[in-house]
């Protein structure tokens, strides 16, 4: 649909764009992204004919674009251009209308059925069509957009060229104006090019993506190939990481502040700082650390200051664990978003709390166990849920990398099974090994200051203290609660 | 559709009234029947024929012709406050119509027309000046931009004019009441001389009524509309050109009758010039013929020009508009 050939041009005697060569497909959409200055919306605006080509070629629809007339292009090529603001206002419909423009022909209005009905079926697409009779200016800037949108869909191009159709709209009117140009491209074929400012946007939206660096393309493909770290810190200068967006297999990017200044006091973890009463077992950092957990309250990934595990009774019994959790947490003055909550019923006083450290690695561990619902989890039936038992936080002093998260949990879960096999815990149902409790939770959190520690598999320095770590604090934890308990050990 | 019929039915009955107040009001009443009635007084019939009808004819189309004018230049510069008279082009027009006296010119084959010609030269010559240099300044042509322009450009021509006058011996007489803006004692032949060009120049600019909605929103989105911008801004700057020149070569310079009229003519009926032109152009000639009719009755016997009328009404609405721009614009 659109090929561009060695385009080299701009505004002065200077090139901005320099040999730029790419084509796009019907029904495709690319991303143009650069930093500023980049002359993203220069190749935009030589492609739609605003500014002159000093070199190269732009061939829409298998024809030279300078051998269009101004109406010819404008059939095949409608531009959504970025908000202005406007001296004199129009109507709706009026502004609309104008999209049929390329149409007219002769001295006399020539307004047909088929103008009419291009216009009728724009606003209706878009959704203006209840303010046809508004003027523009009375509209909101999302609203207004939506009106150029809709004036450009009455040209009926094939060709949909717009420049950072999003600045300045809220996020809501972001995801309606992509929706429906998405939707533009799926169902009606229409070949679209944007310009856009922010990266997540164009690769949420974009079937591929080409990267502007000072006028020159950095980079061309699919948005996995484009938004990577190394390329975007490259082209933009910025301090960027990649993560997987929640919800869709599309790469999204978050910026990483410098954080020199920022104050924090540099703060290590020991055991002194966690606070144990009969009601739970308690940690407070200065800041949020980088939380890994199954916890009742913020279960997943996140950052956050407290640390909480509450004692309950055995007999604790709730149809909404985690209202009736929050609930708690409020009640003892915590921070609900800051806040990580396990339960237990396990006396809180018997947790097993030990700071393990070797040269300039620590890590504090921290376990509160009892065995009284012990399952082997090869033999794991039908059972009745109970309230976790083997609660086991690891708080490190380092930076530690997603897949060290993942590793320190499989090491600390290998040390807890060990544990349980030292202490010959069996399954009261199957008379077999156990391996765990029914609902045993593990917390991960680093300060992600400090020493790298990219990885905790069981040889590794960190690894080597969490297996001992775990495996020490979980015996001691299963011995006093036999005590507590009268057993024999 | 609706509401464009009735803006023309209700456009043309105020100008009809006018052109009637304007005939029979004056010195001597002359009742509307001497239009039509055969055996009316001889007297009254020569006044209405030889003195107020040409009189109001040609308020109507100085009117018409600057307010038109004035509403294309709005359009085309996005611009509220362009007028005309506020662009400096009025004053082009008058150093161009001045020379013309200042050096007797007189070209055979132009004739009657030597006149307009050369004024339309000058307005068209200061326009593109003004364009060209507030471009110089600033590429966005910024509203206050353009006004500054025009008002520097304004105030130099009026310099050249001030010093041809000085330099003129007896023609000043005929010069200075030229100058001040005035449709009295013209007579036909002006009209004759200002007709065609009012025509030519309406219609230029009327041709061009749904580019000038396109390029309401930019030159470069009117572009994107399929609209062949430089040919079209050339057209209608000439066009533009064409009425002012005109307009001044037979009434000398009135203010603010292109910024006043358009203005109106949109609070009342949107800005669509499709429609906007030709009710500007109606509308441009009814306030013209009252505010000459002013002109001539308000401190009778004694007339003063029209142009202290037009300016009386025309500033304060330049005022007006210019702090709801400002305003709306903060807002």
């Amino acid at each position: 649909m659109l090929h561009v050939q060695g385009l080299t041009g701009g505004y002065g005697k200077e090139p901005i764009v320099k040999n730029v060569s790419f084509h796009v497909q019907p029904g495709e959409i690319l991303g143009i992204l650069g930093p500023n200055g980049s002359g993203k919306s220069t190749l935009l605006k030589m492609i739609s004919g605003i500014l002159p080509k000093q070199a190269g070629t732009v061939e829409i629809a298998n024809r030279n674009a300078d051998r269009y007339s101004p109406k010819e292009f404008a059939r095949n090529v409608a531009v959504l251009p970025q908000m202005h603001t406007h001296a004199f206002s129009h109507t709706v419909r009026a502004t609309v209308e104008l999209g049929r423009y390329p149409y007219q022909t002769g001295l006399f209005s020539s307004w047909s059925a088929e103008d009419e009905a291009a216009v009728t079926h724009a606003m209706e697409r878009t959704g203006v069509t209840r303010y046809e009779n508004t003027l523009i200016e009375s509209l909101s800037g999302g609203e207004q957009q939506r009106v150029f949108v809709a004036q450009a869909l009455a040209q009926q191009a094939p060709l949909l060229l717009l420049d950072e159709p999003t600045n300045h709209l809220d996020i809501a009117y972001q995801q309606q104006l992509l929706d429906t140009v998405r939707s533009l491209a799926v169902d009606e074929g229409k070949t679209v090019v944007s310009v856009f400012h922010d990266i997540n946007l164009a690769a949420l939206y974009c079937d591929r993506l080409l990267l502007m660096e000072n006028g020159e393309i950095a980079k061309i493909g699919l948005p996995q190939d484009v938004v990577r770290e190394p390329i975007i810190h490259s082209v933009y200068k910025a301090a960027v990481k990649t993560q997987a967006h929640p919800e869709l297999p599309k790469p999204q990017m978050t910026l990483l502040p410098s954080m020199n200044g920022s104050g924090a006091e540099p703060f290590v973890v020991d055991e002194t700082q966690f606070t144990v009463t009969a009601g739970s077992v308690q940690f407070h950092a200065p800041y949020s650390l980088k939380t890994v957990s199954s916890a009742v309250h913020n279960p997943g990934t996140g950052w956050y200051t407290t640390f909480v595990n509450r004692h309950v009774d055995a007999a604790y019994n709730c149809d909404d664990v985690k209202k009736e959790m929050e609930e708690y947490l409020e009640k003892a003055g915590h921070h609900l978003t800051d806040t990580v909550g396990m339960m237990t019923a396990v006396q809180t006083l018997h947790a097993e709390i030990a700071t393990y450290a070797d040269e300039d690695i620590s890590i504090v561990i921290a376990v509160t166990a009892g065995v009284g619902n012990a399952v082997d989890v090869s033999k794991a039936i039908e059972r009745e849920v109970h309230v976790g038992t083997i609660n086991t936080w690891m708080i490190a002093n380092g930076r530690l990398s997603d897949e060290a998260f993942i590793q320190a949990m499989i090491t600390a879960t290998e040390a807890k099974t060990r544990a349980l096999q030292t202490e010959n815990v069996m399954d009261p149902l199957t008379g077999t090994q156990a391996t765990g409790t029914s609902t045993d939770s593990l917390l991960v959190a680093a300060t992600q200051i400090g020493q790298e520690l990219p990885y905790a598999g069981p040889i590794t320095p960190l690894g080597k203290l969490i297996g001992t770590g775990v495996y020490e604090c979980t015996i001691r934890a299963i011995r006093t609660y036999k005590e507590a308990k009268g057993w024999e050990s | 559709m609706r509401k464009p019929l009735i803006a023309y039915i209700v456009s043309a009955a105020v100008l009809l009234t006018a052109v009637g107040l304007g005939v029979s009001i004056g010195s001597v009443h002359v009742p509307i029947s001497t239009l039509w009635n055969q055996e009316a007084d001889t007297t009254a019939t020569n006044i209405l024929w030889k003195i107020r009808m040409p009189r109001v004819i040609l308020a109507g189309l100085v009117g018409a012709s600057l307010a038109i004018a004035g509403a294309a230049f709005q359009g085309l510069l996005k611009n509220p406050l362009a007028d005309p008279y506020t662009l400096g082009v009025s004053s082009g027009a008058s150093v161009g119509a001045v020379m013309t006296l200042f050096f007797g010119i007189s070209i055979p084959f132009l004739g009657l027309y030597t006149l307009p010609v050369f004024s339309m030269a000058g307005a068209a010559i200061t326009m593109f000046v003004v364009l060209g240099f507030a471009k110089l300044v600033d590429r966005g042509l910024n509203m206050e931009t353009i006004i500054l322009t025009g008002i520097i450009f304004g105030s130099f021509l009026g310099s050249v004019l001030s010093l041809m006058i000085a330099l003129t011996g007896e023609e000043l007489r005929q010069i200075i009441g030229w100058l001040l803006g005035s449709v009295s004692m013209r007579g036909w032949n002006y009209i004759n001389m200002i007709l065609p060009f009012t025509i030519i120049g309406s219609f230029l600019l009327w041709m061009n009524r749904r580019e000038l909605n396109a390029m309401l929103f930019g030159e470069d989105r009117a572009k994107h509309l399929g609209v062949d911008v430089k040919r079209r801004k050339l057209v209608i700057l000439i066009g533009g050109s064409i009425l002012t020149g005109a307009a001044v070569s037979v009434s000398g310079t009135i203010g603010f009758v292109g910024l006043v009229v358009p203005h109106m003519t949109r609070l009342l009926w949107g800005s669509d010039h499709r429609h906007l032109l030709t009710l500007s152009f109606m509308n441009g000639a009814t306030l013209l013929i009252i505010c000459d009719l002013l002109a001539r009755t308000i401190i009778s016997p004694t007339e003063l020009p029209v142009g202290v009328i037009t300016a009386f009404i025309g500033a304060p609405v330049f005022a007006f508009i210019f702090y709801r721009q400002r305003k709306g614009r903060a807002a």
